[in-house]
């Protein structure tokens, strides 16, 4: 095992310096890569990070307090797609009953196949409750999975395990379903993956980006009115 | 670029403070994210270069934003190893059809209604 040196793993710069390193890593990575959607930065970083704090014997909550500079960061971002969103406006005007549509479908299926895949493949009620809210942001999944009698840390991993899967997997698989319209790619992206899957689809387009807020925003929405009903209909 | 920090943070701060007072479903940081596209759409005004500035570089490294949370993952990696096939099945084979439905319904109402120009074709998907 490595050991920090104390004044290193103290210093308040050392995991943000450590953070913003994992990532810039991971993006030179995808950009060597020409872009390839699997080398996904943040799923780089993670992995990199996380290697050395089992390197090291860190614990997370120690990292996390360390890292608390970036991740503050992440509320006045989630905040600032409401400018894309703006922009946007007369689109959505145009799209709008086609966006409700797929939100509430989306979602609503998000839920149910989430519940019902772990039931079938033999997983425990508590990993079935946990896995609902998937598809919502962090808090919003917490505090559901919370409600429903599954486990907040649980939900708020896989919800950020879904949207890395999105972050991932969204270009080939809407191409093969010949998804064209950047709409359909930035709404589908932050229905299915939540804050991760929005973060890729600005990174795609500004449209796309704007779609993908709106439905980290209005996916909560739906899904905290939803998920009561569709897990007693699922027989929770 | 002072002021447009200001506004994310103004738009945050408000947030919290009506879910507190109504107790409203959504985290703080979304109801502000509702909030301030209100603003913009009624005082067009607001929208500065410096907002586009900061949002714009808020935006495009956001997924660094997510690595601390996300890092939280290996506390969870002894529950993958007992219920591996019904985590990774469901998590799977729910995202990816959350995925595609949402998809498909917005690209075949789009479809009735209008296209738009550069569209993912423009860049074939590897």
């Amino acid at each position: 095992m490595l050991t920090l040196p104390a004044e290193l793993g103290t210093n308040p710069l050392f995991w943000p310096g450590v953070t913003l390193a994992a990532y810039a890593i991971g993006a030179g990575i995808q950009h060597r890569l020409r872009g390839l959607a699997l080398a996904n930065p943040v799923l780089i970083a993670i992995l990199l990070v996380g290697a050395l704090l089992k390197a090291t014997g860190t614990p997370y909550a120690a990292y996390f307090a360390g890292a608390q500079p970036i991740h503050l960061l992440l509320s006045p971002a989630t905040v600032a797609l409401a400018v894309p969103l703006v922009a946007a406006l007369p689109l959505l005007r145009r799209s709008l009953f086609g966006v409700l549509l797929a939100m509430v479908v989306g979602a609503g299926l998000s839920v149910a196949s989430g519940l019902l895949l772990v039931r079938v493949l033999g997983g425990s009620p508590s990993l079935a409750l946990s896995m609902a809210p998937k598809g919502v942001t962090t808090p919003i999944a917490m505090a559901l999975a919370q409600t429903l009698g599954g486990v907040p840390s649980v939900a708020a991993s896989l919800a950020i395990a879904g949207g890395i899967l999105v972050a991932v997997t969204a270009r080939p698989i809407l191409a093969l379903c010949r998804v064209r319209d950047w709409r359909a790619h930035g709404l589908a992206a932050g229905t299915a993956g939540s804050g991760v899957g929005a973060a890729h689809a600005v990174r795609l387009h500004q449209t796309a980006g704007a779609f993908a807020g709106l439905a980290v925003g209005l996916n909560g929405l739906v899904t905290a009115v939803l998920i009561g009903p569709i897990t007693r209909l699922c027989g929770f | 670029m002072l002021n447009a920090f200001l506004l994310l943070i103004g738009a945050q701060l408000v947030g919290a403070g009506l879910q507190s007072a109504m107790h409203l479903p959504l985290p703080a940081p979304v109801i502000g994210l509702f909030l301030l596209a209100m603003a913009l759409a009624i005082r067009p005004v607001w929208r500065s270069r410096g907002l586009e500035q900061v949002s714009g570089g808020l935006l495009h490294h956001m997924g660094l934003l997510f690595v601390p949370a996300g890092v939280g993952l290996i506390d969870h990696l002894d529950l993958v190893g007992a219920e591996t096939l019904p985590l990774l099945g469901a998590l799977v084979g729910s995202t990816l059809l959350s995925l595609v439905a949402t998809a498909l319904i917005v690209e075949w109402h789009g479809r009735i209604g209008i296209r738009l120009p550069g569209g993912p074709h423009a860049h074939p998907a590897r």
